[in-house]
């Protein structure tokens, strides 16, 4: 098996304004510039961004520390200090790298939360998770409720209570924290960028409905949204990455090629599939080669809208800054109802002509997980596809069986395959 | 004392839901409404005419075959059980289900259950956790008046605020007897077993707010008459039982092994509000008002700055609680997330700890008889 791990373009310059990123993060002490920790899911990354302040992202960290296999070190120590096997090991990861001197997926040292913003979206987790960054830091928590989509709409109440909460608490709290005035133009100025870069990888994810599809949609996917979902949304390096990838899609659509996996570009397309759920971070190129060996591709997820569903249409709009960043908050996939969540992957299938779904079951996120065993029947109900089930976790690789997976994988596919031949509808 | 013990732990074990479905034949065209852990407006549904039904599990006392298909290993049985009851046909009286925001799970259970009844009522409870009045609680307030009138929709007979008022004073007759009962086992710990407690407290998930109002109040009658018995045991405070509820028979072995539980968390919903609401102004912002600003600290309320553990530290001391036992159910996150925080707390106040972990289900009390006999013995002697 070729070990090498061959990136695309794209990769090559999200991994620079990476170690860019984390590198700002290192020196931000002796530069005087402040942080603020936030979650990923209803981020406020560009309110953040105007006022200067460096936004900081616990999943990020821990799912990068999960990539390099150093998360697994990290949630021993956090449950050697009395945190249970049971809970999330994002949080695990995050306080076991804080622990132990809070140095970052890089190599560099993370600062300490200058101010945490719960963003409390669509994830109970999230609450207890800077409860106890604040208990181990001292930071003080900003609390954003943001209300869940439980009837599986947005009702103006909801988004009236967020953008009261922006108001009246987040912006004096960053106005404070920075020492500078809100500057809504520059916020809008900002949201404008976003706008355009929603656009790009909208048509970006969306180019997957070609055959072949010139993109994986779910394991390079989770490298297109990197920049949207966490620190660059809204700035211009950030426009000019996702201009960057839109040109290298199109270079693949007019060239006919199917998407570039770690181990060279992609066999023949044999199977389309929509996955549900996050991906195991500590096996990520492991998993994605069960898939790619066999000539899988991932037309569609549900993960990559995670931070964000832009897909249905909504566009960041700098003509309304806050009334947006509620909507934003809002709509992100995790803030979704079940049904809604059901209805996406069945449109998916249909719109992608998929073959099937998979769901990834991470033990750590019940917010994803939990009910995923109804969504997989009911997806199978509307769609008439069959969809396939696998357990794993986020980052810790305790929890990742690859024989059982492959097993789980290549049986899928084989049944797929079955039912073509048989001259079944898959 | 025995009759009415034993007619609480039939409530208990009545998992078919014969007193509800009793209580609907006696009142045609009334309705039932259940609601899950942690806390949910009981106020509304009384006010809508409803008889408001506390969903907490099955107990031990459920074979869990079909709710164990819709779930992975790593969740924990709470939802398990109360599907079962929803497949098995036991939930049919009801006519609705409200889910609060308790943890990602109950919240995803209630889309679960719009996908499964869809002929049922069901709501989701999104409790505010801005606790600024004029933010999460006027947000909540809305809410509250949205889930009002679906409500009354359903019964047939609207929520005015009149009616609200009249369920309010109704449940603060409640909590004030459930409260009153909590007293009288702190000050008469030998009078009033936990056990019973529990029973006495528990059966209001099945019968009318004002019924069970007059079962406390005669067991605390009872209670009081009760001989005194003075025995050497630990007093200990339980926390970590707020959703899932331990058996029956767990809770026995905790005071069999050498405890008496002063405090606990468990059936949080029926003394959520330490206070009495006001009966004056508009009820729907008295509600908000007081979620925001009366809640207890429970794991899964945000709490600010400072208050982490200052609560229970306060409970202990009011108590007289010697130690805390931390009893959580398995995968709860609220719980397991909450307490290596709170044991830092306690740790830093030096008040002496020991952790367990249970399910619903839990049959083998042995060890854990064993664990909380040990902790008992280490407060004695200390």
């Amino acid at each position: 098996m070729n070990t090498t791990v061959m990136k695309d373009r794209s990769q090559e310059r999200q991994k620079r304004m990476l170690a860019d990123y984390f590198r700002r993060l290192a020196i931000s002490r002796e530069q005087g510039w402040k942080n603020v920790y936030t979650f990923v899911p209803g981020n406020l990354t560009e309110l953040i961004l105007s006022f200067d302040l460096l936004p900081v992202l616990p999943e990020i960290n821990a799912l990068q520390s999960g990539m390099r296999k150093k998360s697994g070190a990290f949630i021993q120590e956090a449950e050697k200090g009395g945190h249970s096997e049971d809970v999330c090991a994002y949080v695990k990861s995050d306080l076991g790298m804080l622990r132990g001197g809070n140095i970052g997926p890089t190599g560099e040292k993370l600062p300490s939360p200058d101010l945490l913003l719960l963003s409390y979206t669509g994830c109970f987790t999230f609450m207890k998770w800077f409860e106890i960054l604040r208990e181990e830091t001292g930071a003080p928590t900003l609390m954003l409720h943001v209300p869940f989509q439980g009837e599986g709409r947005v009702t103006r109440e909801m988004r009236d209570y967020v953008i009261r909460q922006l108001k009246t608490e987040v912006i004096p709290a960053l106005e404070k924290l920075s020492g500078k005035a809100y500057d809504e133009a520059r916020l809008a100025e900002m949201l404008a960028r976003s706008r355009a870069m929603e656009d790009d990888l909208v048509y970006v994810l969306e180019s997957a409905k070609r055959r072949p599809s010139p993109i994986d949609g779910y394991f390079a996917a989770v490298y297109y949204i990197g920049p949207i979902f966490s620190a660059f949304r809204g700035t211009e390096e950030a426009g000019h990455y996702y201009r960057e990838l839109r040109e290298e899609v199109d270079a693949r659509i007019a060239s006919g090629l199917g998407p570039m996996t770690p181990d060279g570009p992609m066999p023949p397309e044999r199977y389309r599939l929509v996955v549900e759920g996050p991906p195991a971070w500590t096996h990520f190129n492991e998993l994605w080669r069960m898939f790619h060996a066999e000539g899988a591709v991932i037309v569609a997820s549900t993960y990559t809208k995670v931070g964000g569903v832009y897909d249905d249409g909504f566009r960041h709009d700098p003509n309304d800054p806050l009334g947006t960043l509620a909507d934003y908050c809002l709509g992100c996939y995790t803030n979704r109802s079940m049904q809604d969540r059901v209805k996406m992957i069945a449109r998916y299938v249909q719109d992608y002509q998929a073959d099937g779904f998979m769901i990834n079951s991470v033990k750590s996120c019940n917010s994803f997980s939990a009910g995923q065993l109804l969504i997989l029947r009911e997806a199978e109900r509307l769609t008439g596809k069959p969809g396939g089930f696998f357990e794993s976790d986020l980052v810790d690789p305790r929890y990742f069986s690859a024989a059982n997976i492959k097993n789980r994988v290549e049986s899928y596919l084989q049944m797929l395959q079955q039912r073509r031949a048989g001259g079944v509808s898959a | 004392m025995a009759p009415l013990i034993e007619r609480c732990e039939a409530l208990l074990n009545d998992l078919t839901f014969e007193n509800v479905r009793r209580w609907k034949a006696e009142h045609p065209g009334r309705k039932a409404v259940g609601w899950l852990p942690v806390w949910a407006p009981r106020e509304l549904i009384v006010a809508a005419g409803m008889l408001p039904v506390g969903i907490m599990g099955a107990n031990d006392r459920l074979e869990i075959v079909k709710g164990d298909a819709y779930y992975q290993s790593y969740i924990c049985h709470l939802p398990r059980s109360v599907l079962e009851l929803g497949l098995n046909g036991s939930l049919d009286v009801l006519d609705g289900m409200l889910f609060p925001s308790t943890c990602d799970v109950i919240r995803n259970l209630s889309g679960m259950w719009r996908i499964l009844f869809p002929q049922k009522y069901v709501r989701y409870v999104d409790v505010p956790q801005n606790p600024d009045m004029a933010l999460g609680g006027r947000f909540f307030a809305d809410d509250l008046r949205a889930i009002a009138r679906e409500l009354g929709e359903l019964s047939g007979t609207p929520v005015t605020d009149a009616a609200l008022r009249e369920a309010i004073r109704v449940c603060n007759d409640n909590r004030r007897a459930v409260h009153d009962l909590y007293a009288l086992r702190v000050a008469k710990p030998w009078n009033v077993s936990s056990a019973d407690l529990y029973l006495v407290v528990r059966a209001g998930a099945q019968i009318p707010v004002e019924e069970h109002t007059a079962l406390i109040r005669e067991y605390i009658r009872l209670a009081e008459e009760q001989p005194a018995k003075s025995m050497d045991m630990a007093r200990v405070s339980v926390r970590g039982c707020f959703c899932e509820q331990p058996p029956i028979d767990l809770i026995r072995t905790i005071e069999r092994s050498g405890c008496w539980i002063m405090d606990d968390d468990w059936l949080l919903a029926w003394r959520w509000f330490r206070e009495e609401l006001p009966l004056a102004g508009d009820p729907f912002e008295t509600m908000a008002q007081a979620f925001v600003s009366s809640s207890p600290a429970c794991p899964t309320m945000y709490l600010a700055q400072g208050a982490k553990g200052a609560a229970l530290k306060s409970e202990l001391k009011s108590t007289g609680s010697e130690g805390v036992l931390f009893m959580a159910p398995s995968f709860c996150d609220p719980a397991l997330l909450d307490q290596p925080m709170i044991q830092a707390a306690i740790d830093k106040a030096g008040i002496p700890w020991s952790a367990l972990l249970y399910a619903e289900n839990t049959g083998q009390f042995q060890v854990i008889r064993e664990q909380a006999g040990t902790f008992a013995d280490a407060i004695k002697l200390s």
